[in-house]
């Protein structure tokens, strides 16, 4: 019998505002523990929450770039749980009215577009962090993370393999990222990502019982969980047993998921609307005026990389993988740089110099400046493509322009015919045997007479020049 | 000068500390002595800050001869809190075990509002455990006394704030009214109780009971007192999303221009003066009620049919929102913790347990019911749908009258322990009150007579929405042309 499996994601992304969902506080929480917080995070008695707007306008952003409607009248409700990290033992979120609703992402996979679609996102804050280690039998708890907002992202059950969760989530992470409104970093827990798994056969309409994996903190963990849950129950199915709708951990040394919880012991969340926030009306002005402040998202700006700059899509992916990439490679060709020689510098070149030096694009002492000069040093025929790679090198060390680097250290293009015959000559006149051997129909030596040309000009002779004289000379 | 400023009002004493006819520190000590002498037999104070007060009145003594800056509106007046508003001074316990010792690490906005006023705070006042009571029996901390009757409770539960301004222990009090916590012991101390419209005040510190219902007013000698107190602690706070941004009239100025109506219309609800309103109550009332006719206010029956629904509804929504309210009193950040438990489970349970008092653990069980999966529906949501019924009931009578006139609660204040037992009938106590607190409507509960034996019983007025204006000046016209005499309670 053939299975297929049935995933659906619940993602929590926390939302980069300066300060918390209902308080002033910074949400810096790397800071020490327990320095950024106030009565209202930390649950006092008597204190009120107030929405942070600027928590409710990032929201919208993403609802909007997730093609999801925003609600006009929405509300915060309560959810009730007791648990440490806690403070009121309940989370302000959203139950039955969140603010963005019915939306979706194509993804592509396997040169297909698929359409998952989201069926909400909702505001809530984050909660404190325990810590186990302190020894002396106590726990901790660092209110730091405790109301910094949170909005959790919930899709259909539209997921049919572990790669196509891959490409969704990449795909997220790219739309957050482009919005600037979230370090999505998973390690670090500001991207969290859970699965609901279920597997049935093949061409059934009806869900299997799922499985719903937590506290997976890398992609890639999400992906292996994924698998392992999707096998697990393949493997339960065919041997005749029912899969237990439960909460299972994943255990990343391990490579398995395990048993958390059960239904039978699930929560009541008894939630209800939170008393102390009126409503949430968001106007139409109100959304119009954040859809104008939205960059361009990278399906948009893929296709038009492709359209306008001629790139292949291959291309076009790589230079939209970030925001900060794509305006990096637009600011090179607005610079007038030719489109596809700047994609390969930076793709390629620029890349593998930022790779190797372990450093990240934003970082990069190479600016659009740089590569474009490069490009136009090497289309002008001052230096040729093999110097041009090491003086983006050394611009990188140095934070020097290419032209000054060009100028400090000679590294001009020869491309004087007199200067470069004058050399080919001597180095024919001192290789005898090997001129003997080409010219008796040895060709592959052609290599070696350039690379001896190239040795003598310390690579600054332009190649063109140097293969047509090396030809010249030895036919003669 | 007098030396019975116990006896003077909030405008009396403040008017005489403006001018500089006495010093606040004089006024502060007088009260100060006057604690001493009654309280010893009222126990409404939790906590008397007589040097912090003695201060407070120096600095504005200071204030005053240098002639630095504008005098507030209560400069000078001693102020009482209830133990459930946040004050950086002293402690703020809620009468609960589980926060006994507890400093709050800021003040509640009214309290702020009360500092920039110049008026005195001189210490926190007895209520029940998180408000949750009527007679402020369910402390956790004392029994408080009723001054005219110290084997009668002084009602709940704002009973401390009500026996504190009746024994003369201070001018004003401040409590919160979530079902009639500031009217009914107002009524049962004889004296004016004031609960705004919901919105008016703001509710940042004040520890929440039932959030969509809680609102912090009051006490006092007279409406006009009640008018410059609202004037003082209302307003819009940032800090409280649910407070109102409308502007903040000078009521007592309204007041002294009196009423711009020449008739008044003056409801009265058939469905508050059935035979379960006590027939001594009912007769002191329509005497009032004549005492308003003869100012030429036109007395109109109004209904108030969904009445008989109001305390269910009001125990299912105010135990639901309590539920998650009081969830935070766990034991891990502040407040008692119970010792030795071998785990978080066992920590919360028995610190939960031990903590809170049977009432409070009755209305949080309760509410934990009403919103359970399969129960939610039922409950709570249905109660919302009454909620507004009663509200429209109200909207309807508003249209045929000005303002409502009724009880403020079915008897006047009973012994110790007679409703301790049940639970129910304790409730009933607040049944003329709660649906004022449902449909956030303004009430105030005014002294109007005594009783054969001697204890004082209130009448309530409930004004529209955000309208106490009007409300008020009803009640200081009414005040003006009372023709039962109330006196004093006879202490000492």
């Amino acid at each position: 019998m053939e299975y297929e499996s049935v995933i659906g994601m619940e993602v929590h992304v926390e939302i980069n505002t300066l300060s918390k969902a209902f308080c002033s506080c910074s949400t810096n929480f790397y800071a020490p523990p327990n320095t950024q917080v106030c009565p209202v995070c930390l649950g006092m008695p008597g204190v009120l929450p107030v929405l942070n707007k600027e928590f409710v306008n990032k929201a919208i952003a993403v609802g909007l770039a997730l093609n999801c409607s925003i609600a006009s009248w929405s509300k915060m409700d309560r959810k009730n749980y007791f648990y440490p990290d806690l403070p009121k033992n309940y989370q302000i979120s959203q139950y039955d009215l969140p603010l963005c609703q019915d939306g979706y992402i194509n993804i592509e996979v396997k040169g297909e577009t698929k359409r998952i679609r989201i069926l909400r996102a909702h505001l809530e804050e984050d909660t404190a962090r325990n810590t186990h280690d302190l020894g002396g039998g106590y726990s901790g708890v660092d209110f730091n993370r405790s109301g910094v907002p949170l909005l959790e992202i919930v899709t259909y059950p539209d997921l049919r393999s572990s790669e196509e969760v891959f490409v969704f989530l990449t795909e997220l992470k790219q739309l957050l990222e482009y919005l600037e409104v979230s370090d999505c970093n998973m390690e670090e827990g500001s991207l969290r990502a859970e699965a609901n798994v279920s597997v049935r056969e093949k061409g059934s309409e009806q869900l299997g019982v799922k499985t719903e994996i937590k506290n997976v903190a890398s992609f890639s963990g999400v992906i292996k969980a994924i698998e392992y849950e999707v096998a697990r129950q393949i493997e339960i199915l065919q041997s005749g047993g029912k899969v237990i709708q439960e909460t299972r951990g994943w255990d990343p040394d391990r490579g398995i998921t395990f048993s958390q919880r059960h239904k039978e012991s699930a929560h009541d969340y008894r939630y209800f609307p939170e008393p102390d926030l009126v409503p949430l009306a968001v106007s139409e002005e109100w959304v119009e005026k954040i859809k104008q402040t939205m960059p361009e998202l990278p399906q948009v700006r893929r296709k038009r990389f492709q359209e306008v700059y001629g790139l292949s899509p291959y291309d076009a992916n790589v230079l939209t993988s970030t925001k900060v990439m794509a305006d990096y490679y637009e600011k090179t060709v607005k610079l007038g740089a030719d489109p596809k020689q700047s994609a390969n510098w930076i793709q390629v070149e620029l890349l593998s110099v930022l790779g190797y030096e372990n450093t990240t694009i934003e970082n990069s002492p190479v600016k659009p400046e740089h590569i474009a000069q490069l490009i136009s040093l090497v289309k002008d025929d001052i230096i040729n493509g093999k110097i041009a790679k090491d003086v983006l090198r050394k611009v990188f060390k140095t934070g020097k322009s290419p032209e000054e680097i060009i100028k400090e250290e000679g590294l001009v293009q020869i491309t004087d015919v007199e200067a470069i015959q004058k050399i080919v000559k001597e180095i024919i006149k001192k290789n005898p045997s090997q001129v003997e051997q080409y010219r008796s129909g040895k060709d592959k030596l052609f290599g070696f007479f350039v690379g001896q040309v190239m040795r003598e000009t310390q690579g600054k002779a332009n190649p063109k020049m140097v293969n047509d004289i090396l030809k010249e000379e030895l036919n003669k | 000068m007098s030396d019975h400023w116990w006896q003077k009002s909030a405008l009396e004493i403040s008017e005489c500390v403006k001018k500089k006819e006495v010093s606040p520190v004089e006024v502060v000590e007088s009260f100060l002595d006057r604690i001493q002498q009654v309280d010893t037999k009222v126990d409404a104070f939790t906590q008397v800050w007589s040097d912090y007060a003695v201060q407070q009145a120096k600095t504005l003594e200071k204030k005053i001869i240098k002639d630095e800056g504008e005098v507030g509106m209560l400069a000078g007046v001693p102020v009482s809190i209830k133990e459930v508003i946040c004050t950086k001074e002293g402690f703020t316990t809620c009468a609960s075990k589980i926060l006994a010792g507890y400093r709050s690490p800021y003040d509640a906005t009214v309290v702020e509002k009360l500092y920039n006023a110049d008026a005195i705070l001189i210490g926190k006042v007895n209520m029940d455990e998180f408000a949750m009571g009527s007679s402020t029996e369910n402390s956790s901390i004392k029994l408080t006394r009723n001054p005219w009757n110290l084997e009668c409770v002084p009602g709940g539960s704002s009973g401390g704030s009500a026996a504190s301004v009746s024994a003369g222990e201070c001018v004003i009090s401040l409590g919160s009214d979530t079902g009639g916590s500031i009217r009914q012991p107002a009524s049962f101390c004889g004296c004016v109780g004031l609960k705004p419209t919901y919105g008016r005040v703001s509710r940042y510190g004040l520890v929440a009971f039932a959030s969509s219902l809680d609102q912090i007013g009051p006490f006092s000698k007279n409406a006009m007192d009640s008018a410059i107190t609202l004037s003082v602690i209302g307003g819009k706070d940032p800090r409280d999303t649910t407070s109102v941004d409308l502007p903040l009239p000078n009521y007592a100025e309204q007041i002294k221009r009196g009423m711009d109506k020449v008739s008044i219309r003056i409801g009265l609800p058939k469905e508050y003066f059935t035979e379960d309103l006590n027939k001594e109550v009912k007769d002191i009332i329509m005497n009032a009620v004549k005492d308003l006719e003869k100012q030429g206010a036109e007395i109109v029956e109004v209904s108030l049919p969904h009445t008989e629904f109001a305390v269910a509804t009001y125990y299912i929504i105010c135990t639901a929102e309590a539920s998650a309210n009081l969830a935070r009193f766990d034991g891990v950040r502040y407040g008692f913790r119970h010792a030795d438990s071998k785990n978080i489970i066992e920590m919360y349970k028995r610190t939960r347990s031990e903590g809170f008092g049977p009432e409070v653990r009755r209305r949080i069980l309760l509410g934990t019911y009403v919103l359970s999966t399969g129960y939610y529906d039922a409950y709570y949501l249905k109660a919302q749908k009454v909620r507004k019924l009663i509200t429209q009931d109200f909207e309807k009578a508003f249209q045929k009258c000005d303002v409502i006139l009724g009880p403020t609660s079915p008897t006047p204040a009973f012994r110790f322990g007679e409703k301790t037992q049940n639970p129910l009938e304790m409730y009933l106590s607040d049944i003329y009150t709660i649906s004022v607190n449902l449909a956030a409507l303004p009430g105030i509960s005014v002294p109007c007579g005594l009783t054969q034996s001697g204890l004082p019983v209130g009448l309530q007025f409930i004004g529209k929405h955000f309208d106490e204006e009007y409300l008020l000046t009803v009640a200081h016209l009414y005040e003006m042309n009372r023709s039962q005499k109330l006196g004093t309670p006879p202490l000492i």
